[in-house]
């Protein structure tokens, strides 16, 4: 009964929307600076914005963001893009993130999520997860998990988006 | 404890928004605020076999089976979400007291920027500075989910200022439907940027932010004998905490002090000593150097919005440990530490320095260095004689903030990884742990200090652009049992294989196998074999796994849960839309 009823409201929620695409969700999160940064003011005008959610525990996560860091000022070049790399590293480990960031030399924007609201607005599940986000702030591409090649994939995407 | 009908509720927050999203989309006419509905889905299915050796039990279910699926409704200043979750029954490790089907989480949120008004009803997760007095939040994966169910106000009222109201209760348990915990809390916290407040300090190269936090619990109770007293039960038990965060230049400092009032707590055996806790940090980093320091004491602070309860049921506040969450299998989930909530006094020590690519001993690609350093200690205290009247009210009295006798824990750690051309890189990873298994309980099978040694090689070669296969050689040594010369302590030495392939974007495959080759039992020297493969499509991945998993403790973040020996196929699904 109580599952009919659920049921029926979320038909009643899907069948009555237009939009079932993911958008960029505004939330306000902190930069290592410490200044408050809203999500949607990281999006950029012009090209795309890549949100990369990670955290320092995360190896795959690293791996990732590591090789993008080798290619980002060709893709920069060539497609505009952006990468944001949104931390979801609670209490125990935030208090790293600056500390590794700039001992690789990440040029990313980087923000904190520790208690994941973002990442929940997002609906991630697990890290690494992510997203290609338009001018619009429309999310036209997304995956999970990281395998060295998956940077091919994303810089089709961005070349897509580019053009 | 009563559970409340949310399906009910559900339906109407559900009608509520079609009908907030009906009159706003007409008014709105399809502008920018184009309503939009999303979610995820997760599902985990395991069987289980027996495995006398292992310690592999058969429930009587034969199977367990965890899914949820959250449906996350979006229109301009509008949302509202709902969590609908399956326990039929729990996966082992999971509380087992989770069952059935039904609503455990729905809110509905508006949210003006413009004006700085956010409205909260139903559930929600937040933290106020780094969590002392009050964090709610989840880890679906290990069952933990302490969200808050009630009301939350956050007000900007002017820039630079953020001010939140939080009434509820809290997340406890499952039972075809979310059941709450039976204590209220009620807490407000306010945040100042001194950079936007003080004027002339807007383009100063200092940033500094300040806080406060005030959260009370309250808990129905009734007075209880101790010997001949006559001890009244505080019902509502009150904390605060000030912080402080300041950055300039690659220099951040950050403190925060927190104290709690009386709070006889199974946790504290029903004593009324205060709670205290500090916690400060400082880091520094520019282009290829990091450095963190961090000092913490922790007095008696468990904080629970059900003063019967333990371990990770209804916390209201969050310690987080000073070690690493490592991740490396044996590092990870042997012998992880997790705070003395008691009491403990710590300090931790970190740096990463990457030297320059070119350079002789970076190489044409840089390499990685890191080392930490991470060592807590019991309090310094002095209990009272247990004839006197304060042994039953306080305990003990604390002499200074530093570190008392007894060691909790020392972990030290090196790593040095380098890319050696564009096919291979490896990693290599060095642990030492001194860890107290008496304060800690990891582990049965041994009571005492364990030392323990070990050694990760991992490497990487890139077969092709798109397949890749990475290795990883683990190695755990401890030392001699000092009470039975001979033995080695705990389960004695492991090492652990893993190999895993992939061939991007879509299929993976891996092997892992941890061998218990020092058992000072050799029945017991067993090799825990678990393969898996998978595929993933964007945001869907699905896998496949089968094999025999140890006992052992299983952490995501800052958190672990203790998982029993299994043995069987696994199957999990994910995927966001």
């Amino acid at each position: 009964m109580t599952l009919t009823r659920l049921l029926m409201a979320a038909s009643v929620l899907t069948t009555s929307v237009i939009a079932t695409a993911q958008t960029l969700p505004d939330v306000s999160l902190k930069d290592i600076e410490g200044n408050t940064v809203s999500t949607a003011s990281t999006l950029q005008e012009e090209g795309p914005t890549v949100f990369c959610f990670w955290a320092t525990w995360c190896s795959p996560c690293k791996r990732e963001l590591n090789n993008y860091a080798e290619l980002y000022e060709d893709w920069v070049d060539e497609t505009g893009v952006k990468i944001v790399a949104v931390s979801i590293d609670d209490q125990r480990s935030m208090n790293r993130v600056a500390p590794y960031v700039n001992s690789v030399g990440w040029e990313y924007d980087i923000l904190l999520d520790p208690n994941r609201e973002f990442a929940r607005a997002l609906n991630v599940n697990n890290v690494p997860h992510t997203f290609v986000v338009d001018a619009e702030g429309n999310v036209v591409w997304s995956h999970n998990n990281y395998a060295d090649g998956d940077e091919f994939e994303l810089h089709e995407q961005l070349l897509k988006l580019a053009e | 404890m009563r559970r409340m009908n949310l399906g009910r509720l559900a339906a109407i927050l559900g009608t509520c928004a079609f009908a907030f999203a009906s009159t706003s989309w007409g008014q709105l006419g399809g502008s920018g605020d184009a309503p939009s509905v999303s979610g995820n889905v997760g599902i985990l299915w395991q069987s289980y076999a027996e495995d006398t050796l292992i310690g592999a039990v058969v429930p009587p279910a034969k199977t367990g089976y965890n899914a949820f699926a959250n449906i996350l409704y979006n229109q301009g200043n509008f949302s509202a979400g709902v969590r609908y979750e399956s326990y039929l029954n729990a996966v082992l490790g999971f509380p087992g007291r989770f069952k059935g089907s039904g609503v455990g989480y729905r809110f509905g949120r508006y949210q003006d920027n413009e004006r700085g008004i956010d409205v909260t009803v139903g559930n929600f997760y937040d933290q106020f500075g780094s969590g002392l007095v009050f964090r709610s939040y989840e880890e679906r994966n290990l069952g933990i989910d302490n969200a808050m169910d009630g009301f939350r106000l956050i007000l900007k009222p002017v820039q630079g200022v953020q001010a939140k109201f939080i009434y509820g209760k809290q997340r406890f348990d499952f039972d075809d439907g979310l059941i709450n915990g039976p204590g209220v809390i009620r807490a407000v916290d306010v945040e100042g940027d001194l950079n936007a407040i003080v004027a002339g300090w807007e383009e100063r190269p200092l940033k500094v932010t300040v806080g406060a936090s005030f959260v009370s619990k309250f808990q129905p109770g009734s007075s209880f004998n101790v010997d001949s007293l006559v001890l009244a039960m505080p019902q509502n038990v009150g904390s605060w905490s000030c912080r402080l965060n300041a950055v300039r230049k690659g220099w951040t400092a950050g403190v925060e002090y927190a104290r709690k009032i009386n709070d006889p707590s199974a946790d504290n055996g029903f004593t009324y000593r205060n709670g205290e806790a500090f916690l400060a940090t400082l880091g520094y980093s520019q282009k290829g150097l990091g450095v963190l320091l961090t000092a913490k004491m922790i007095d008696n602070m468990s904080y629970r919005s059900d003063r019967d309860l333990r371990l990770f049921d209804l916390p209201i506040n969050y310690i987080p440990a000073v070690t690493q969450q490592h991740t490396y299998n044996l590092a990870a989930t042997l012998y992880p530490y997790a705070t003395v909530i008691t009491g403990e006094t710590s300090a931790s020590a970190e740096i990463f320095y990457t030297i320059p690519k070119g350079s002789k001993l970076g190489g044409k690609y840089g390499t990685k260095l890191s080392a930490s350093f991470a060592a807590a200690n019991s309090l310094d205290t002095t209990h009272y004689a247990s004839a006197e009247v304060e042994s039953v009210l306080y305990g003990y009295e604390r002499n200074s903030w530093g570190p008392g006798d007894e060691l909790f824990v020392r972990d030290f750690n090196f790593s040095a990884s380098r890319k050696f051309n564009p096919k291979w890189k490896a990693k290599y990873t060095f642990y030492h742990f001194d860890f107290n298994t008496l304060t800690t309980p990891v582990t049965t099978d041994y009571k005492g200090i364990v030392n323990a040694n070990i050694h990760v090689l991992e490497t990487q070669w890139k077969v092709k652009p798109k397949q890749s296969l990475r290795t990883e050689f683990q190695g755990l040594w401890v030392g001699e049992d000092i009470d039975h010369p001979g033995d080695l302590q705990d389960k004695g030495h492991w090492a652990t294989l893993l190999a895993e392939y992939t061939w991007s974007p879509h299929w993976f495959a891996s092997i892992l196998d941890q061998y218990n080759f020092g058992n000072n039992d050799p029945n017991q020297r067993i090799h825990y074999v678990y393969g898996s493969a998978g595929y993933i499509n964007g945001p869907h991945r699905l896998s496949v796994g089968y094999g025999k998993r140890r006992e052992g403790i299983f952490c995501i973040g800052g958190v672990c849960r203790a998982v029993p020996a299994s043995n069987g196929f696994e199957i999990t699904f994910t995927s966001s839309f």
